[in-house]
């Protein structure tokens, strides 16, 4: 069996969810195994899950498990790998994953990949993302269970009209499995995190200063995108450090990547150069940007910008009446 | 209370990487070694100020490496470690690595293991959660703010879109995350007592790599850039709606 982790986000699957689950299934077909996914704490309507290729989901229905506590998620997530005998466990790469597929890992003694970007070959060798995305590695899983974290946007989602059976799963939890408290969590509401944006506006030192970001904000309205910044934009605290993409800051791999201002640093495209589409505002021609780009605007990003954000909001009237 | 700062060593992030051997090996000719940026910015720093606000006995350095790791350990040492552990082994698997440090911490009781969020070169970002499974410990990932009161920790860490505070007792291990501490540059005072700093030599213990490097590959270059006149963003419009299919 295959089995794959899926976190619900207020009673919705995110689409990185969606890609693991179409991911997962596409392992078990390529196996002739069958596929099942793995919902910790409080969730509905998780039949819908079969949707996207698991045909079973075994849901730990405990309110204890609506927030992260590593230990405690591992333990299920061990218990039920080793009640299926399964030969796979799939894990989107975000900050759930990263708290927990590892200790699953270590306690299973199963190999992991983290930062898939394609699926296994027959020999389970994965392609991954390495030097923040300045190469591939192709990493070999030799133990007999394989863990696989996948990077978001790096699989299509595969959809159909079936239902999975729920199966209602019991972990023998004791009190010491439980020692993280949350005390509070704070999102930005009705944004696309990076990791998942599929349209990114990203500003450079070229943006001259904080107070002129309201450009790229009308711009990311525009197309609904979400916001990114080089790191001397970061380390200014023009910006907060979270959008800050580079080898040091996110890796990002989204459909269309517009770059202002952005000189375009070795450090800064090994962050990027995984997006689909690559816009460069930039008034230097000498910017290595260019060189990474698939379309390119030398000018001035305080004309550039107000103008494209004009005409992307003519073709949006146009292709929406 | 003591902790335990785990240290890798990382190709400098302006580092061209290229690889030889048939794509087999990373090209380490003219390659400078530094410090993970998170194990050094963050995690070590913050690990520092927990011992200059009385709160932290001790903070010792643990790498797992060869020789060619000592010079990182050193500056490491110089910026403010009491003593390091070198574990002598040259491994890329994460399990092994972290089975080293969890068996080398277990040994010798650290209230509070840190790691840097993850490392630049493999972006594995496993070893704090393995070395917290290894000990059986509660883990906190991508930390981005971190305190101690009473033996209760409290740790804002970086979730999707947002952030989170957790409160939980030690024993404890954390992942570091950007935002955490400032950078601090070792002064003369501190190169020059790194030298005399202990630096203990441990052989490596029995575990089998759970994966392996087969090969490595570049990403596919750009078929090269499509310039378009500032004078005509519509033509880009179109071009992302009708070519790139974007939008």
């Amino acid at each position: 069996m295959i089995l794959v982790f899926v976190e619900q986000n207020n009673g919705t699957f995110k689409k990185a969810s969606q890609e693991i689950i179409s991911y997962a299934a596409a392992i078990g077909k390529q196996t002739s195994q069958p596929t099942a996914a793995i919902v910790l704490g409080e969730a509905n309507n998780l039949e819908a899950l079969g949707n996207y290729g698991v045909q079973k989901v075994f849901h730990v229905n405990d309110t204890r498990l609506n927030q992260l506590d590593s230990k405690a998620y591992t333990k299920a997530i061990v218990q039920i790998t080793q009640e299926q005998n399964a030969g796979a466990i799939i894990f989107s790469n975000n900050s759930t994953s990263k708290a927990v597929a590892p200790r699953v890992s270590a306690k299973l003694k199963a190999g992991l990949v983290v930062g898939a970007v394609s699926l296994p070959d027959e020999n389970f060798i994965v392609k991954k993302s390495v030097f923040s995305g300045k190469a591939f590695a192709k990493m070999k899983i030799n133990s007999p269970i394989k863990i696989i974290a996948l990077n978001p946007n790096s699989y299509s989602i595969q959809k159909s009209a079936d239902n999975a059976e729920v199966i209602a799963q019991n972990i023998n939890f004791d009190n010491t499995d439980f020692t993280v408290k949350v005390q509070s969590t704070n999102k930005v509401q009705g944004i696309v995190p990076l990791s998942e944006a599929e349209l990114v506006v990203s500003g450079g030192r070229g943006m001259k200063g904080p107070e002129n970001w309201n450009i790229l904000e009308d711009l990311a309205t525009t197309i609904g995108a979400t916001l990114a910044c080089s790191r001397p934009v970061a380390d200014s605290h023009w910006r907060p450090h979270h959008e800050h993409v580079g080898q040091t800051g996110g890796t990002i791999r989204p459909n269309l990547y517009i770059a202002v201002g952005i000189s375009g640093a070795i450090q800064h495209l090994a962050g990027v150069n995984s997006s689909k589409t690559i816009v460069v505002i930039n008034k230097d021609p000498e910017a290595p940007f260019f060189k990474a780009a698939d379309y390119g605007i030398l000018g001035d990003a305080f004309e550039v910008v107000p103008k494209f954000t004009e005409a992307l909001k003519k073709y949006k009237a146009s292709h929406s009446s | 209370m003591k902790i335990l700062v785990c240290l890798t060593k990382a190709p400098d992030t302006t580092t061209k990487i290229s690889f030889t051997e048939n794509d087999s090996k990373l090209n380490e000719a003219g390659v400078q070694w530094i410090i993970n940026p998170y194990d050094e910015w963050y995690s070590l720093v913050r690990a520092l100020e927990l011992k200059e606000a009385g709160i932290a006995t001790d903070v010792h350095i643990i790498s797992v490496g060869k020789a060619d790791v000592e010079p990182i350990i050193r500056k490491a040492l110089a910026i403010g470690g009491d003593e390091a552990i070198r574990i002598d082994a040259d491994s890329n698997d994460s399990f092994f690595i972290a089975s080293q440090i969890a068996e080398y911490a277990k040994a010798n009781q650290y209230e509070l293991v840190m790691t840097g969020k993850e490392s630049i070169d493999y972006n594995n970002s496993s070893i704090g959660a393995m070395i917290a499974e290894l000990l059986d410990r509660p883990f906190i990932s991508h930390v981005l703010n971190f305190n101690i009161q009473n033996g209760e920790t409290t740790s804002v860490r970086e979730i999707e879109g947002g952030e989170e505070t957790d409160t939980c007792p030690l024993p404890l291990v954390i992942s570091c995350q950007k935002g955490l501490a400032e950078q601090r540059i070792p002064n003369m005072r501190g190169i020059m007592a790194s030298r005399t700093k202990p630096l203990k030599v441990v052989p490596a213990s029995n575990s089998e790599p759970l994966t392996e490097i087969i090969s490595y590959e570049m990403p596919p270059q750009k078929s090269g850039v499509k310039m378009i006149s500032p004078d005509n963003v519509d033509e880009l419009v179109k071009l992302l709606h009708e070519e790139a299919k974007v939008i």
